[in-house]
């Protein structure tokens, strides 16, 4: 018979801290999720599908997936790449930019959007050098892009890194004593070890983008049908007044975050640690 | 690790190193050279401005309720689910992960939809004299939502990495509950604890789109330094809003100082432990013992 207790506890304390435990997750995080919930399903069906269908709600999910998606990729290269550089190699400064890597987690994301946008302004200090190439970044679709890489880089870096470190020169050497090109070491002995460890960055750096509201709405213009994204929409819609629609809109968005979170879950759980060398 | 050996090996830290100037330091760099445009004396006085002072005092306020909140429940949650094995722990430990996955204006509608003035829980509270969304509790609702992960993640594989075996010796030895964590745990966990203590903060200070939507951005009063920034920036007063970006990357900054402090603590313990990130998800943790 399947008890509560798969080991039963030695250490007390368990009452306590179940108790606030599920209590606080029940009253914080579950209850206003099940509150949109039910707040929607007040709605009739032809309603939700006319709030969820809305042709500039349309364009804003494709605006934010495409956004999230190359957002992604970029944070993948370019955090490969540093999380490679910060692990195999010491040189000036790399305790410094180990440190800065963060620092997008740490700064508001007002504030990044709000110096991403000045920065890359035709007049600013990077944006000036694209502005006599006709390239608009700030106010436009790189923009978003740029804003949602920015937030996202420290998701990719941090989950490659603890990887890389664990599978160490080791293998590189050994592949190279049994004569493998570096392209060969790169593409058939490191990238394989650390597909789980890409895998869980570039999810975590999608599932960011895709709710990402502060830094992008700062730098993307917010042009309907253009650089409008789909948390901008809800929140368009609740100033507005216009409460159902951003309910619905809003249950569009949890529905899929959550399915990734949970998909991202269980692939972490069930799959990926397989693949892991020596896990 | 080694000194890079050949000019292939630099190439790849001139171009890491790049990458990182243009997307990390030059937007910090900007935000102190844009406050600074105007001079000193008009930083200062942006900063004395009466809205300015009002976004401080009630940013101040918000993280000095939200913090604690959400640090007595990450320590609890993570004593829960890295202490005891039963039923469910490992769907406890994956709805804690909710907040992270949702949209904070999605979080802020939530409870604007639950607390708001025409559901029947706001109208109640207004019955008796209290006003939640558009108002200052709205606010610290959606932080503690949307900040209540960060301190049971960074803990829960920090204290699933230090096992029971020390706890377990001093219940052996008669120390009661609380002893045994005042005394055994908590000297264990204090530098993770702090670097929590302080993402929780850094986050709740600077919650933006949750906020938005529950504010209702009245001047002088709900109105958090993020906004204010917005607010300032749509005016086109660009040096009172870096002015703000300043106040509030001078705490990221912070922030990133007290995590490598932590870092280095760590690593001279236990050379080989990473030390523990908000920026990666808990991989679900093995059962205990």
């Amino acid at each position: 018979m399947p008890t509560f207790f798969k080991q039963h506890p030695t250490l007390p304390g368990f009452g306590l801290t179940f108790g606030v435990s599920t209590l606080f997750v029940t009253l914080v995080i579950l209850t206003p999720l099940a509150g949109l919930l039910v707040y929607t399903s007040q709605m009739s069906l032809a309603q939700y599908w006319s709030a969820i269908t809305d042709p500039r709600v349309v364009a804003s999910y494709r605006v934010t997936l495409l956004g999230a998606t190359y957002a992604t990729l970029a944070a993948l290269v370019l955090g490969m790449l540093l999380a490679w550089i910060l692990v195999r190699y010491t040189f000036p400064g790399r305790a410094l930019l180990d440190a800065l890597v963060d620092l997008p987690f740490a700064l508001p994301t007002a504030v990044a959007g709000l110096t991403l946008s000045v920065l890359l302004a035709p007049g600013g200090w990077v944006g000036q050098w694209f502005a006599p190439f006709g390239i608009k970044i700030s106010y436009a679709f790189p923009g978003l892009v740029i804003a949602m890489t920015f937030t996202s880089l420290p998701f990719v870096v941090r989950s490659i890194q603890p990887v890389l470190e664990e599978v160490g020169p080791e293998y590189e050497e050994a592949a190279r004593t049994l004569g493998a090109t570096p392209w060969q070491t790169t593409w058939r002995v490191i990238l394989p070890a650390l597909v789980p460890a890409i895998f869980t960055g570039a999810s975590q750096s999608f599932i960011r983008s895709l709710g990402e509201f502060g830094a992008v709405v700062m730098i993307a213009g917010n042009i309907p049908f253009r650089t409008e994204i789909t948390s901008l929409m809800i929140f368009t819609r609740t100033s507005e007044y216009d409460y159902p629609s951003a309910a619905a809109i809003a249950t569009v968005v949890l529905a899929a975050s959550l399915l990734l979170l949970f998909l991202l879950q269980i692939l972490q759980g069930r799959i990926l640690p397989w693949q892991r060398p020596g896990a | 690790m080694n000194r890079p050996q050949n000019w292939r090996q630099w190439a790849l830290i001139v171009l890491g190193a790049c990458g990182a100037l243009l997307l990390l330091v030059l937007p910090l760099a900007l935000i102190f050279a844009r406050a600074l445009s105007g001079g000193w004396d008009m930083m200062t006085g942006a900063l004395g401005e009466s809205d300015m002072r009002a976004a401080i005092a009630l940013t101040v306020t918000v993280a000095v309720i939200t913090v604690p909140v959400n640090v007595v429940f990450g320590v609890m949650m993570a004593w829960c689910v890295t202490r005891y094995d039963f039923r469910g722990r490992k769907l406890l430990v994956t709805l804690i992960d909710i907040p992270y996955a949702t949209s904070p204006v999605v979080a802020g509608l939530c409870y604007l939809v639950i607390y708001g003035l025409e559901s029947a829980v706001g109208s109640w509270f207004n019955a008796q004299g209290m006003q939640l969304m558009f108002a200052w509790p709205g606010i610290v609702l959606v932080t503690i939502f949307v900040t209540s992960p960060f301190v049971a993640r960074i803990l829960i594989p920090l204290m699933q990495s230090q096992g029971t075996e020390e706890e377990h010796a001093a219940l052996t030895l008669g120390a009661n509950g609380w002893q045994i964590f005042r005394r055994v745990t908590l000297p264990n966990i204090k530098w993770g604890l702090l670097y929590g203590t302080v993402i929780t903060n850094a986050r709740a200070v600077g919650e933006f789109g949750a906020v938005s939507v529950v504010s209702g951005a009245i001047r002088g009063k709900t109105v958090t330094l993020p906004l204010l920034i917005e607010q300032l920036n749509d005016d086109y007063k660009t040096v009172g809003a870096f002015t703000a970006a300043a106040l509030l990357a001078c705490m990221a900054l912070l922030t990133l100082v007290i995590k490598t402090a932590m870092e280095w603590r760590n690593r001279a313990q236990e050379p080989d432990r990473h030390s523990a990130s908000p920026a990666t998800l808990p991989t679900t943790p093995p059962p205990t013992h």
